[in-house]
């Protein structure tokens, strides 16, 4: 009944939803880095460093995130020969694929974080430049331990959605689990059976995840 | 100031942020330059290549038709998810441990799973097992993809948008004896309705960013298929993403706007019971916006989490 499975070797199906892992991880490094970046500019006190922060999570949060892959391979690689020190045709699209991803993934990272920031309560700041902490310590020891233990759970959310939306990857050729989909279902017979792996591949990638993170975001909230 | 972060600034810090603000200003210019001398060398600024978006045929054949296509699936896919989502959402919140169970795991199988999948499948369902025709197949698969993933999400947003709901609220429907089913349809549901809105239109600006997907996996004439048949037709790859995008981005941003307007307009309103679920609440359940997730957020309640009855 499963025979198909083994017919697959390029990629197998370990190996597509192995794809799909790697996508994740390096993107999802990539967009808390760049996101956080981004949350700092819009709580930054400099006028034209939140104008900026804005804009781009405003703009790229509406943009759909096909539009961004697709534009990172047609555009950027195709025009503007971006290969990100790609040697071959299929790392330049994995690469792609993930500053695609980071781009537009670090935008809901960024939102999550800010809100994380704004958590905390305006008194615990007051409090902490009132024994003579400074900027940096105040954001060292008091603001940022709690603004991190409140957004583990949003951020969870982001990495969760991150997870599914590396299959717009299979829009450039990236050989990942939704690409491997595409090519059984249009090969097989047994399309419910192959819904029904796939399905069950990403149920065992997100679902613990967002027990686990869930559960930490529970036991290491900041009790108000 | 309103951030935790910083004070008032005094002279020393307005000097700094000065200084900052050239230093930052400055490297957007050199990204600008970078970008825009980028361009040239490519001979992507020709006019050429700009000139037939300023023609009328351009928009009437490729863009609007697109367009209309993208709004077209958006919107049958969430008058269909709607009463889906509903019907879920009430059944999360059942007293009857079997119903809670059934709802609970088909709710969250579908939101665990990447909305392309569901296109994919429902596509080859279509091929295979209906008649529906080849020229009608790929809005059936995106719009079955959508609303299969969407009614997930939105269930959700039901069973937050009543749980947010005072308790008095359901103790009073008691009180005066409605029976569950009364009660859930005259006071709770009327109610949850109203502060849901502005979650339930927020969700419309995921479901169009989806539809871009049915465009390019499985054959769908959206917006950003058209787009490709576009610059096929007129060479300008970049002008035409860059076009395409903003279309994306203004439709987006409108919606955006009415579900705050909106949600303002509810949060000020006496009527209401002060409940009103907006996007940032959403957010917590369904972030980075082509795929949506579980409400791990704060409250909401994590997978399986807590349910309406009131047993100790």
């Amino acid at each position: 009944m499963f025979d198909f499975l083994s017919d697959y070797d390029n990629p197998t199906l370990l190996g597509a939803f192995w794809m799909t892992v790697k996508l994740t991880f390096f993107s999802g490094i990539g967009s808390l880095v760049w996101g956080t970046v981004l949350a700092a500019m819009r709580v930054s006190p400099v006028p034209l460093m939140r104008g900026f922060g804005t804009a781009y999570v405003n703009i790229v949060r509406n943009i759909p995130l096909t539009v961004i892959i697709l534009f990172c391979s047609l555009g950027l690689a195709d025009i503007f020969h971006v290969t990100l020190g790609a040697s071959d045709f299929k790392i330049q699209g994995f690469r792609l694929a993930i500053l695609g991803f980071t781009a537009y993934t670090a935008a809901f990272v960024c939102e999550a974080v800010r809100s994380g920031i704004n958590t905390v309560p305006m008194g615990q700041a007051e409090a902490a430049r009132a024994i003579g902490l400074n900027f940096t310590q105040t954001l060292r020891l008091i603001v940022l331990p709690q603004a991190f233990r409140a957004v583990i759970g949003p951020l969870a959310n982001v990495l969760i959605a991150l997870t599914k939306n590396t299959t717009v990857a299979a829009a450039i050729g990236v050989a990942e689990a939704a690409y491997l989909m595409k090519e059984m279902i249009e090969n097989e017979a047994q399309t419910l059976l192959i819904g029904a792996v796939f399905a069950f591949g990403f149920v065992v990638l997100t679902l613990p995840t967002g027990l686990i993170l869930g559960w930490l975001s529970k036991r290491l909230a900041v009790k108000r | 100031m309103s951030s935790v972060l910083y004070d008032t600034p005094g002279p020393r810090a307005k000097r700094r942020n000065v200084i900052l603000s050239v230093v930052f200003f400055a490297l957007l210019l050199l990204l600008a330059w970078w970008v825009w001398t980028a361009l040239d060398d490519k001979g992507q600024l020709e006019w050429s290549l700009w000139k037939p978006f300023t023609q009328s045929e351009t928009w009437t054949t490729y863009l609007l038709p697109g367009l209309g296509e993208t709004l077209k699936a958006a919107a049958l896919a969430m008058i269909i998810a709607l009463p889906l989502g509903a019907v879920f959402g009430i059944a999360r919140l059942s007293d009857h441990r079997w119903v809670r169970g059934v709802a609970g795991t088909v709710v969250e199988f579908f939101r665990s799973i990447p909305v392309l999948l569901l296109m994919l499948f429902a596509n080859e369902v279509y091929a295979r097992s209906t008649d529906v025709g080849t020229e009608n197949r790929p809005l059936y698969a995106v719009v079955t993809g959508l609303v299969l993933y969407n009614a997930a999400v939105l269930a959700e947003i039901v069973r937050a948008g009543i749980l947010a709901l005072p308790k008095g609220q359901t103790e009073a429907a008691q009180a005066i004896g409605l029976r569950k089913g009364q009660t859930m349809a005259l006071i709770l549901l009327p109610q949850a309705v109203t502060a849901m809105l502005p979650a339930i239109v927020s969700q419309l600006v995921v479901i169009v960013k989806d539809t871009a997907l049915g465009g390019v996996m499985i054959g769908f004439t959206e917006l950003l298929s058209e787009r490709a048949t576009l610059a096929a037709n007129y060479a300008n790859v970049i002008q035409s993403f860059v076009v395409v995008a903003i279309i994306y981005i203004i439709v987006n941003f409108l919606l955006t706007s009415f579900a705050s307007w909106l949600e303002k307009r509810l949060r000020r309103s006496k009527k209401s019971t002060g409940a009103v679920l907006g996007a940032t609440d959403m957010e917590e359940m369904n972030p980075a916006a082509v795929g949506g997730t579980f409400g791990t957020g704060g409250e909401g309640g994590g997978p399986g989490g807590f349910t309406f009855s009131k047993k100790p």
